[in-house]
């Protein structure tokens, strides 16, 4: 049990009669990246708030870093640290001020504070806009600003939500490498996210959250093999190619009103060589080929129960 | 095993924050300081003369400017306490009380700051309406004894109603609205009162809300102390009440307004 950063079991809250989280158990081993993944009113930043101490729990029993959150919130704030979604920067005191601000909060004293505060600064490419006011920033910056106030204190338990949300691709794959540093250093990481390759990148487990409760939990390989494995999509533009090709490859599934074969395939080289190999041997003209590996979106669409998505991430090649 | 908490290192980092935010956005902190410059100029030089006519000796054949300047240095304590309103309304409506809520610092430490911050440009103001009162004729004959009371009773008015101003800002969902709530505090009390005009001169009812709100007995009390003028033997006793009860009433109402919702 000690080796749990975070372990919630049962947690309860709504606002009025609109029920925000069902009932949920999480359960986040000390040193690793775990994601609540959903869409938005999921609940997932109910979920942060509450353990961050934020707001209050309507039951659950709640362990942060392995103190009881109600009846040891002080104990629970020291140990964590938060980068909510919505920027917690003082605008009007400049990036440098803002992290010795942060420094005198957690009483390290003026020297360290100070040294603390330019070693950030440098680590989060800020140097230069540290002197500035911070509502000058850039959505980007003052992310980065908000990341590394929240790492003054050296907290021990991260909570990031949506750290990237509203973020430009560079700013975000920044964002990802910071947080990878973060765990190589043994923080534990919470991050929420709507975005699954975020959650797959990052994360070592994930747990899928909707309307309030958790519809899956797992490694982001033990979750992509809840949905049906990878195949490869040939697509025939004549009815004949169709009919010769389906005799060629007996292991494909049939589908004779498009037109498309789809041959199981683990999604390697290998498979797809060989696989071409046999469309060459035979003669066969291929309209379209594509190769779909299982990722999560499959997964967040089967398990969410919610319609499936334009297959927007395979990888096509037409002819 | 409990946190250290360190709540004045906390208050006086929140201090220091509330300092600079009045540096870098002086709009509001100039606005509070110089209204009631303007007001002690406007009805010590422009309305003063008429004024005096009229009341026909009854503020007790003083030159208007002594009667007038106790009420001007209420007026400057009230009209400050918006800034401190809209500072902690507008605190709740961006990240950053989040942020402290969810750190191990001393709780009370985040809106102490602002009341701190508050009670150090109200002494600017106090100190800009005596210097302009004097140079338009206000002649207090107080002794530093006096002049003591009357600092330590200002200084008392003004902590007690800037945390009755932040537990009302605190109510308001926007930093406007916060502005609003405060209006009865910033323009009723001192209106209201005898800051003008002695009470004997108004309307009944005006007269009876005049006689029983705070500022009548604090003004009173400070031209007595200021001025020598006689009062009635408890008026200093009833102003004390009333700022304790001020105080008490804001602290723990704006603590209630700020902690509402989260873990304690």
């Amino acid at each position: 049990m000690s080796s749990l950063a975070i372990d919630v079991r049962g947690l309860r809250k709504s606002y009025g009669d609109k029920l925000v989280l069902d009932g949920i158990d999480l359960n986040v081993a000390e040193g690793t990246i775990f994601s609540l993944l959903g869409p938005n009113g999921a609940g997932k930043t109910t979920a942060v708030q509450i353990l961050s101490t934020l707001i209050a729990a309507d039951a659950g029993e709640i362990r942060v870093a392995g103190h009881d959150l109600h009846q040891n919130p002080e104990e629970v704030r020291a140990a964590i640290g938060v980068t909510g979604q919505f920027s917690a920067v003082d605008g009007l005191l400049t990036g440098r001020e803002n992290l010795i601000m942060m420094a005198d909060l957690h009483h390290v004293g003026r020297q360290v504070g100070r040294r603390r505060a330019d070693e950030l600064l440098e680590q989060f490419d800020l140097v230069e806009a540290g002197q500035k006011m911070a509502m000058t920033y850039s959505g980007g910056m003052k992310r980065r600003l908000d990341l590394a106030m929240t790492l003054v204190g050296s907290p021990r338990i991260i909570f990031l939500d949506e750290p990237t949300t509203g973020l430009d691709p560079r700013s975000r794959h920044n964002m990802w490498l910071l947080i990878r540093q973060l765990v190589a250093d043994g923080v534990t990481v919470l991050l929420t996210t709507q975005y699954l390759d975020e959650a797959d990148q990052l994360a070592d487990q994930i747990a899928v959250l909707d309307h309030g409760r958790l519809v899956a939990q797992g490694t982001p390989e033990q979750l992509k093999r809840l949905v049906p494995g990878g195949h490869i999509r040939l697509r025939f533009t004549a009815p004949e190619e169709f009919a010769l090709a389906a005799q060629v490859l007996p292991s494909a599934a049939q589908n004779e009103e498009s037109l498309v074969l789809q041959v199981p395939s683990d999604g390697s080289v290998h498979t797809l060589r060989s696989l071409l190999a046999r469309i060459d041997d035979a003669s066969l003209e291929v309209d379209e080929l594509t190769v779909h590996t299982p990722d999560l979106d499959d997964v967040f669409f089967a398990v969410t129960g919610q319609p499936t998505h334009d297959t927007t991430d395979e990888k096509v090649t037409s002819k | 095993m409990s946190t250290v908490s360190y709540p004045m290192a906390d208050t006086a980092t929140m201090l220091r924050r509330n300092l600079r935010h009045a540096l870098r956005y002086p709009g509001l902190s100039l606005g509070a300081l110089g209204m009631p410059v303007v007001m002690i100029l406007l009805f010590g030089l422009v309305f003063g003369d008429t004024f005096s006519a009229g009341l026909g000796g009854a503020n007790g054949g003083f030159d208007y400017i002594d009667f007038l300047t106790p009420g001007i240095l209420l007026m400057s304590i009230a009209s400050g306490t918006m800034s401190p309103a809209v500072a902690a309304c507008m605190d709740m409506t961006e990240g950053i009380v989040a942020r402290f809520r969810t750190m191990a610092i001393f709780r009370p430490a985040v809106l102490t700051g602002h009341v701190l911050g508050n009670v150090i440009l109200t002494i600017v103001s106090l100190a800009l309406v005596v210097g302009f009162a004097l140079l338009i004729g206000f002649r207090p004959n107080a002794s530093f004894g006096d002049w003591l009371l009357a600092s330590g009773l200002l200084i008392a008015l003004t902590v007690a109603l800037t945390w009755f101003a932040i537990a009302l800002g605190l109510t308001s969902k926007t930093p406007e609205g916060a502005s609003n709530v405060v209006l009865p505090i910033s323009l009723l009390l001192p209106f209201l009162s005898n800051t003008f005009i002695p009470l004997e001169s108004m309307p009944s009812g005006i007269r009876w809300f005049a006689e029983y709100q705070p500022f009548t007995p604090i003004i009173d009390t400070l031209r007595h102390l200021l001025l020598g003028t006689p009062m009635d033997n408890g008026d200093g006793w009833v102003s004390l009440a009333w700022c304790l009860a001020i105080a008490v009433v804001g602290y723990f109402w704006s603590q209630k307004n700020y902690n509402k919702g989260t873990v304690a």
